[in-house]
């Protein structure tokens, strides 16, 4: 079965978040960016079902710049077979991604799409379970296992409680927690043979959608910073400065 | 305007996360509708409509929503929410897995775990693990919000009676199934919502050693916490998680215990009132937030931690 993948470039997670003076959003100029790592765990979950047989053909699909093909190129050379690239220079939220990705899946017609659960710069949580409502597909959100079983895809869930495990009808949506794998790293040969392969470009227009964003950011601020406090010498002043000084406990 | 706000709950008792977004609800301003949305789950439409600001409680009581699976509930919500301007859930896994497909169903954006309301387009949220604050104004005629609980101070559970309103519309969208779950038994509060947390890091070593923890949870009336880390080497379950994609907290006090404090984390628990440090590497950034710091080693700070607190407590 085909599997489709999508995977997001973002500010790499090590990099410290700085907002910008004016207040119009995060600065990302000579910021480090990366795949974001959620869609690492994606794309390493289709290369196993690749692995086990189940999966035939892996396409990976980014929406973004010119430069989200490095991201692209980088689940190449993971393992996906080909790419394609929605270029667009503009802000693209989450309803309109999903979008998107639902014509691209009309297109390709995969039996599994599999998201990272959330990206971690704007942390909407949102991508996968529109493109799922978009297309009528089930969804197995926040992923810790995957089992497809026929016509089936179980997948179990990690919830507030614990774990859920919900069965799905073919084709779905899957979208991955961090302790679904762990993703492993290109080798140098994997990155060379990576360029080689295949790579489509569109663009939203040739996919007939509107990418106009539905919410419009007023400002973006640094949090209130939280002052550092004491250090205490031992365990009885902690427990004298919880219950007299802070009244605690 | 007119507000639905969809009840969390587990067809028994009404979650305390219900009643902090009634109090977005109420901020935002307007008639608010609660639905209640599960199988045999008169109980929590009884509690509902006690809850202060209530006008209305939506019961919908069928099977397709005994396990709140997401394409049955967006399916419901989608077609309820068509007559309100705003429809509001917590930011808990239940509404982060099924709200995104009403918006989507709607053809409107959704915001996701809003902590403030400045009027009744335009909302405050964090970006970034928290390390970016955005104000975001939303031009769709619906609103589709999800509510971070720990940032709005619940209204009073018994303080109204509104009418109950049994809804004969069932959506079973047919696509999935729940096969089973396995939920963490414990007699401890809440993680999300108690007044007192203890999070152990990879510092714990191994998972017998967060009985140490426990030991002082329950002197405290806590609740057990930990960092991914902790969750990620297999010491603990994943619902004990506390970050950025994991549970968030903002209790009155909170005990970090061997945890180093990577803003993942940090974006879990950084609007706790009280954050206490304990860790044996002085240079750990926990400290940098932490209102008290203990450089210890834990394996001897903890059990002089629950012998001091039997002094006192």
């Amino acid at each position: 079965m085909k599997v489709l993948v999508a995977v997001k470039r973002v500010i790499d997670y090590n990099v410290k978040v700085r907002v910008k003076p004016d207040n119009s959003g995060v600065d990302l100029a000579n910021v480090k960016m990366a795949m974001n790592p959620f869609c690492e765990i994606a794309v390493e979950e289709a290369v196993r079902l690749k692995e086990k047989g189940v999966a035939s053909e892996i396409v990976v699909v980014s929406i973004g710049p010119k430069a989200a093909q490095e991201q692209i190129r980088t689940a190449l050379a993971l393992g996906a077979d080909r790419g394609i690239h929605v270029e667009t220079d503009q802000e693209v939220q989450s309803l309109e991604a999903a979008k998107l990705l639902k014509a691209v899946v009309e297109k390709e017609e995969p039996k599994l799409v599999i998201l990272g659960k959330q990206s971690i710069d704007s942390d909407n949580n949102q991508t996968g379970q529109m493109l799922a409502a978009l297309t009528g597909m089930p969804q197995g959100t926040f992923a810790s296992e995957v089992v497809v079983e026929g016509e089936k895809v179980n997948v179990t869930r990690e919830v507030d409680g614990g774990l859920m495990t919900v069965s799905l009808n073919l084709p779905a949506v899957v979208t991955t927690d961090l302790r679904l794998n762990e993703p492993r790293y290109a080798s140098l040969p994997n990155i060379m043979k990576a360029k080689k392969k295949p790579l489509d470009a569109t663009s939203p227009a040739d996919l007939g959608v509107d990418i106009s964003p539905r919410l419009e950011t007023v400002k973006v601020e640094a949090p209130a910073a939280r002052k550092a406090g004491i250090k205490v010498e031992d365990v009885a002043q902690l427990v004298d400065k919880l219950k007299n000084e802070a009244k605690v406990i | 305007m007119s507000i639905l706000v969809f009840a969390e709950h587990d067809n028994s008792s009404l979650k305390q996360a219900t009643l902090s977004v009634l109090a977005a609800a109420k901020e935002i301003g307007g008639d608010i509708d609660v639905l209640v949305a599960g199988e045999n789950c008169g109980a929590v439409a009884e509690q509902a409509a006690k809850a202060d600001g209530v006008n209305k409680v939506l019961v919908a009581d069928n099977a397709a929503y005994g396990h709140f699976l997401g394409e049955n509930l967006g399916e419901l919500v989608a077609e309820l929410g068509k007559n309100y301007s705003h429809i509001l859930a917590a930011a808990g896994t239940t509404g982060k897995d099924f709200m995104p497909r009403v918006a989507a169903l709607l053809d409107v954006a959704q915001i996701s775990d809003i902590m403030g309301v400045v009027d009744a387009d335009t909302f405050v949220r964090p970006i970034y693990a928290g390390n970016a604050i955005a104000t975001v104004k939303s031009k769709d005629s619906t609103k589709v919000i999800t509510v971070r609980p720990t940032a709005f101070d619940p209204v009073a559970a018994e303080a109204g009676s509104a009418s109950v309103e049994n809804l004969d519309v069932v959506k079973d969208a047919g696509l999935s199934s729940f096969v089973k779950e396995e939920l963490a038994q414990s007699d401890r509060p809440d993680l999300a919502s108690a007044s007192i947390v203890i999070s152990g890091g990879r510092g714990m070593q191994n998972g017998e050693n967060f009985k140490m923890l426990e030991q002082v949870a329950d002197l405290l009336g806590a609740a057990v916490g930990a960092s991914r880390a902790a969750v990620d080497a297999g010491f603990v379950p994943n619902d004990m998680q506390v970050g950025q994609t994991g549970k968030i907290v903002a209790p009155q006090l909170y005990i970090a215990v061997g945890i180093s404090g990577a803003i993942q984390h940090l974006a879990g628990m950084g609007d706790s009132k009280v954050i206490v440090a304990i860790n044996k590497d002085e240079e750990a950034p926990i400290f940098q937030v932490a209102d008290y710091g203990l450089v210890a080693d834990l394996f001897e700070a903890i059990p002089q931690l629950e012998e001091e607190l039997k002094k006192v407590l």
